[in-house]
């Protein structure tokens, strides 16, 4: 059984992201996704810059998968989790915490709350 | 195992060499010398050391002269001795290749008359030989079709349609060539879905590429309405030769709708892998598209002679020269072993080796798309063992314990846990049967003492390797030890 | 049958039984009736082991050229090869084995392909190699593509001096719409026009690529090019010839930030053009947007040492159309063979057939030059093994009367004057075979020495 948090939106991608208030989000990856890649060995990060959704935002690589992860909506990226480039495995370890991947920004709160829901993403991924 | 580094002892030498004959001139002037770098760090070892050194090491490796190798796409057949002492003729392999062309009258007529046999094989009319491997044959391909399509005011058709059961080389090769992929969908028999390709080909479509048999060794049966769709839509077809070891003497690309093709020599024509190279993939191709092919061809002349020439509208050059030629040498002894009836006897016992394979281990293990006779391979899953906790890597790991290689594992991507087992037509009802029972055992071991196989393999020169480690911290060359090299 | 297929009638009648058909043509209902052959293919009858070899001979006595003393270079080189490589290269252990997946069961192909990399690197001056590419000039190409993909511009500079059947596989790999391949002249003496590189050099250039030593044989000061392209943010790739490197600067120390090259040279027979071996060497840093694979240590669940292909997701297989290459297969057996050349070179042995490739070519040059009527064409630049002199006759009218004297005199470059001839001398050229040469060249050029 996956861990997937009821508070947080969710993506068809795998990213999870949390609503931080002041119209900035947090963006990571699912405790699902980082358990049927593996260890995570790199993170590959954006610049802070502007990105449309869909856009893709940067590469989470195992030894045998490397996955890109996507802007979830219209956004700005405004940090990254940097403790990731030294330690990327604790997408493994703390995937809802430690292993955070990004914070954007975005005035329009509609895209968010387009987002899948808990219940939807367990329906997704058929769990 | 040491590293031949470890082996240096200053002084020590693996070679013996004539004295300098002729007086010295003057030096290399010091502002481009190497003089103050130190050393080249080159080891400093007897010829006996060494060749210990390497006979050791190659102790460490499976292949084909030891055992099976049922390695999925990969036609690990038998490599005649015969043919690697032929490439090594010193008139073969001792010649420049920018002699002029009446010099070198043997090497020219015998590639010229490979081409010839290709042609016949694959029903074409023009070749090259110059690709390296299958992925620059693949390129060869799409640049021989982009050519076409500038040539006819097309150049904005940049897309390559494929099935996602493609090898990783097509889509890689498709970016190198400055195209783009786009998806066509397998049907629930793992073909290619005629309706989903109807949808995707278009006015921007420069070609399809399809393996023929498909990555799940399965014909695909609606062959002609494929291509025909293709055309329709001004498009070319391009097959992947990977497993053409299905095909000799039974049916040809060029009849089935196809352009161009390319062939891998390390596999179907039995020259050796060599650990991972040198292979061959020439591509052969229709009338229309023969006028780019890269340079040089080889052509035979009005006056009898046989000639490299640079046709007017080539794409241009895959390599410095006209190919992996020591490889072509072994091709071309090998179709002459055979003969035509030979070659049709290779594909037909690759595809009663395949289906007897698949008729013995279908009890044992799924086989998601067994609807009826598979060709030279086939594709199995470990989804029953991995409910079980037994992975498809486990298994393939246990197999090397029963002295076998593994199949090629989790691919293609439309399978779980895809095993793709490809037994070739050298390999004897004997040894098909062992390693029936190899793969029935671990069937068992999977249910009753799964640790064997999770913690496999355990007879090999090495336990089961850190792979993440090897990322992580990541060593790709010797160190040089402190207080200069080793 | 032939005797590659063990199972027959016999055999097969068992098989059947188990798969359930009566007949082979059962196998192939997939196939379209209309597609499967009804005749057998156009091929000649079969040839027993004893007829082929007799075909073979005659083949191999119809490559006159082969029989020639060769002087004739220009990215093919007839070097000496010892023994013990060939009877490595011949265990079935390693050339009738596959690309090294089942790590476990292939650590002789690792482990010697780790030693390669550890040797390519050390004698380019750089950190780290990959395990092979086709031939050099394929490497060249994935270099400029390389670069490209780092920087994300768009233009290579490429030295007017670069082998051109080189720069032809570059303009082919790099036949996109956007990118733009620009050639950098050189000078009357064969150097780099440094002004203009100068010029030409923008924020805009991905790279600049040089040979090392040139075309021509020529050994240039790569330093201030590498200034010039690192000033703008660039790479410097330099395409170097191994042979010279126990001789010259290496291009690491000169700033060079990947390195290419041909490996036929070392253990190679020139078989005609192929196979040959290309290598790629670059710092550490630009490991993960390489071409090609790389091998890795680490280590097994027992705490040994063992070798792995590593940083996998580069490669086609796992990242497909986002890959850094199509290359899949490689030239692994070469570059085993570069391997244990190298081994038994070593460090004195590999010194020597560098500097004994650069005394004789230039023993050869100054004994040319005394002919009446041949002169430089590059003057006063440093060369190594390979140098490019003008006859007072046509040099193709040359090479093609040097072929009576059995002297395969070298390759004409007659796009730089009608006379002038691309002239290498390896170690393996006796002083005996160079006078001759001269001794011929002096007749046919009209028999005087000035």
């Amino acid at each position: 059984m996956s861990n997937i948090p009821e508070e947080l939106r969710y993506t068809e991608t795998h990213e999870w992201i949390k609503d931080l208030g002041n119209g900035e989000y947090m963006i990571g990856l699912t405790f699902y996704a980082q358990d049927q890649m593996g260890e995570i060995v790199m993170v590959e990060f954006p610049g802070m810059q502007d990105f449309n959704s869909g856009d893709i935002l940067g590469t989470l690589e195992a030894v045998k998968t490397a996955e890109d992860f996507y802007a979830p909506f219209d956004c700005k990226v405004v940090r990254v989790n940097g403790d990731l480039e030294d330690e990327p495995a604790l997408i493994n370890e703390s995937s809802y915490e430690k292993g955070w991947l990004i914070v954007v920004k975005t005035d329009d709160p509609s895209g968010f709350t387009s987002l899948k829901s808990a219940v939807e993403y367990t329906e997704f991924i058929g769990e | 195992m040491k590293t031949v580094f470890e082996l240096s002892s200053p002084g020590r030498m693996g070679v013996s060499l004539p004295e300098l004959d002729v007086p010295a001139a003057s030096e290399i002037p010091a502002f481009l010398s190497r003089e103050g770098e130190g050393t080249t760090g080159l080891p400093e070892a007897t010829e006996g050391q060494i060749l210990r050194h390497y006979v050791n090491l190659s102790t460490m490796n499976h292949h084909v002269d030891k055992g099976m190798y049922p390695l999925g796409s990969c036609t690990m057949k038998y490599n005649p001795k015969l043919h690697e002492d032929l490439a090594r003729i010193r008139g073969l392999s001792g010649i420049h290749p920018l002699v002029p062309s009446a010099l070198a009258a043997g090497s020219l007529e015998l590639m010229y008359r490979l081409g010839e046999f290709l042609c016949e094989i694959t029903g074409f009319k023009g070749v090259s030989l110059q690709p390296a491997a299958g992925a620059q044959g693949e390129f060869c391909g799409i640049m021989l079709i982009k050519s076409y399509h500038e040539s006819r005011g097309e150049p904005h058709r940049n897309e390559v349609l494929m099935p996602d059961s493609a090898h990783g080389t097509n889509p890689a090769t498709s970016t190198l060539a400055d195209c783009v992929v786009v998806g066509v969908e397998s049907n629930e028999y793992g073909l290619v879905d005629p309706e989903d390709l109807r949808r995707k080909a278009g006015p921007n479509t420069a070609l399809f590429m399809l393996t023929n048999p498909n990555t799940l060794g399965l014909f695909e049966s609606r062959i002609e309405e494929l291509t025909s769709i293709v055309h329709e839509a001004g498009g070319l077809n391009y097959m992947d030769g990977a497993n053409m070891n299905a095909l000799l003497g039974i049916a040809k690309p060029g009849e089935m709708g196809f352009d161009v093709c390319h062939l891998n020599l390390h596999k179907t024509f039995s020259t050796p892998h060599g650990g991972g190279g040198p292979g061959s993939g020439p591509v052969a191709c229709s009338d229309e598209l023969a006028r780019f092919l890269p340079d040089p061809v080889v052509i035979l002349d009005d006056d009898g002679s046989f000639r490299l020439r640079r046709k007017q509208d080539s794409f241009g050059r895959l390599l410095a020269f006209h190919g992996n030629t020591g490889v072509l040498y072994k091709a071309y002894a090998y179709i002459r072993t055979l003969g035509a009836e030979g070659l049709r006897e290779v594909s037909e016992n690759a595809l009663i080796n395949a289906n007897y394979l698949k008729a013995k281990l279908g009890e044992y293990f799924d086989n998601p798309f067994d609807n009826g006779p598979c060709m030279h391979e086939f594709v199995l899953s470990g989804d029953r063992q991995a409910k079980q906790g037994v992975k498809t890597l486990d298994i393939a790991k246990r197999l090397l314990d029963y002295g076998f290689h593994a199949p090629t594992v989790y691919f293609p991507l439309i399978v779980h846990e895809a095993m793709m087992i490809e037994p070739t037509e050298t390999e004897s009802l004997e040894d098909l049967d062992s390693f029936v029972e190899a793969m029935v055992s671990i069937a068992g071991e999977a249910v009753e003492k799964p640790y064997l196989v999770t913690d496999a393999p355990v007879n090999t020169p090495v336990l089961r390797l850190d792979e993440v480690k090897a990322v992580k911290d990541l060593c790709i060359v010797e160190p040089v030890k402190e207080g200069g090299n080793p | 049958m032939s005797r590659f297929v063990p199972n027959g009638p016999e055999q097969r009648e068992k098989m059947f039984r188990a798969i359930g058909l009566e007949k082979f043509e059962d196998l192939l209902e997939p196939v379209p009736e209309k597609f499967r052959l009804k005749e057998n293919l156009q091929i000649p009858e079969p040839l027993s082991e004893f007829e082929l070899t007799l075909e073979f001979e005659e083949f191999a006595r119809r490559n006159t050229g082969a029989d020639l003393t060769c002087f004739m270079g220009a990215g093919a080189y007839d070097h000496f090869i010892p023994a013990a490589v060939d009877h490595i290269l011949l265990r079935s252990e390693f050339y009738t084995a596959y690309t090294p997946y089942q790590a476990e069961v292939s650590q002789g192909t690792l482990q010697a392909i780790f030693e390669y990399q550890t040797m390519i690197a050390r004698l380019t001056g750089m950190e780290m190699a990959n395990a092979c590419m086709y031939d050099g000039a394929s490497a060249a190409a994935e270099a400029c593509l390389m670069a490209m993909r780092i920087t994300r511009k768009q233009r290579v500079l490429v030295a007017g001096s670069l082998n051109p059947r080189w720069l032809d596989v570059i303009r082919t790999y790099l036949r996109k719409e956007d990118f733009e391949i620009s050639e950098i002249p050189f000078l009357e003496d064969g150097t780099l026009d440094l002004e203009t590189a100068g010029n030409l050099i923008e924020g805009g250039t991905a790279a600049v690529l040089t040979q090392y030593p040139n075309y021509f044989g020529l050994i240039e000061d790569l330093q201030p090019v590498a200034e010039l392209i690192h000033e703008c943010k660039g790479l410097f790739i330099v395409a170097a010839d191994p042979v010279a490197l126990p001789l010259l600067r290496s291009p690491g120390d000169a700033g060079a930030d990947i390195v290419v090259g041909e490996g036929q040279s070392m253990g190679i027979p020139m078989s005609f053009g192929g196979p040959c071996v290309g290598f790629m060497a670059a710092r550490t840093k630009l490991a993960r947007k390489m071409p090609g694979r790389i091998i890795g240590r680490t280590t097994d669940r027992a705490g040994q040492t063992g070798y792995v292909l590593t940083l996998q997701t580069r490669e086609q297989h796992i990242r497909r159309n986002k890959a850094t290459s199509n290359i899949c297969s490689n030239q692994a057996l070469m570059a085993l063979a570069n391997t244990v050349y190298l081994s038994l070179m070593g460090e004195r042995g590999f010194r020597e057939i560098s500097s004994q490739c650069y005394h004789k070519s230039h023993y050869l040059e100054k004994k040319l030059l005394e002919i009446h009527g041949v002169s430089r064409v590059f003057e006063n630049t440093p060369f190594f093994r390979e140098f490019v002199i003008s006859f007072p006759v046509s040099s193709i009218e040359l090479r093609d009367r040097m072929i009576e004297h059995g002297i395969l005199a070298g390759l004409p470059v007659v796009e730089l004057e009608e006379g002038a001839m691309l002239i290498t001398a390896t170690e393996k050229r006796t002083r005996d075979e160079i006078d001759r040469y001269v001794r011929a060249a002096t007749d046919i050029c009209g028999g005087g020495t000035s």
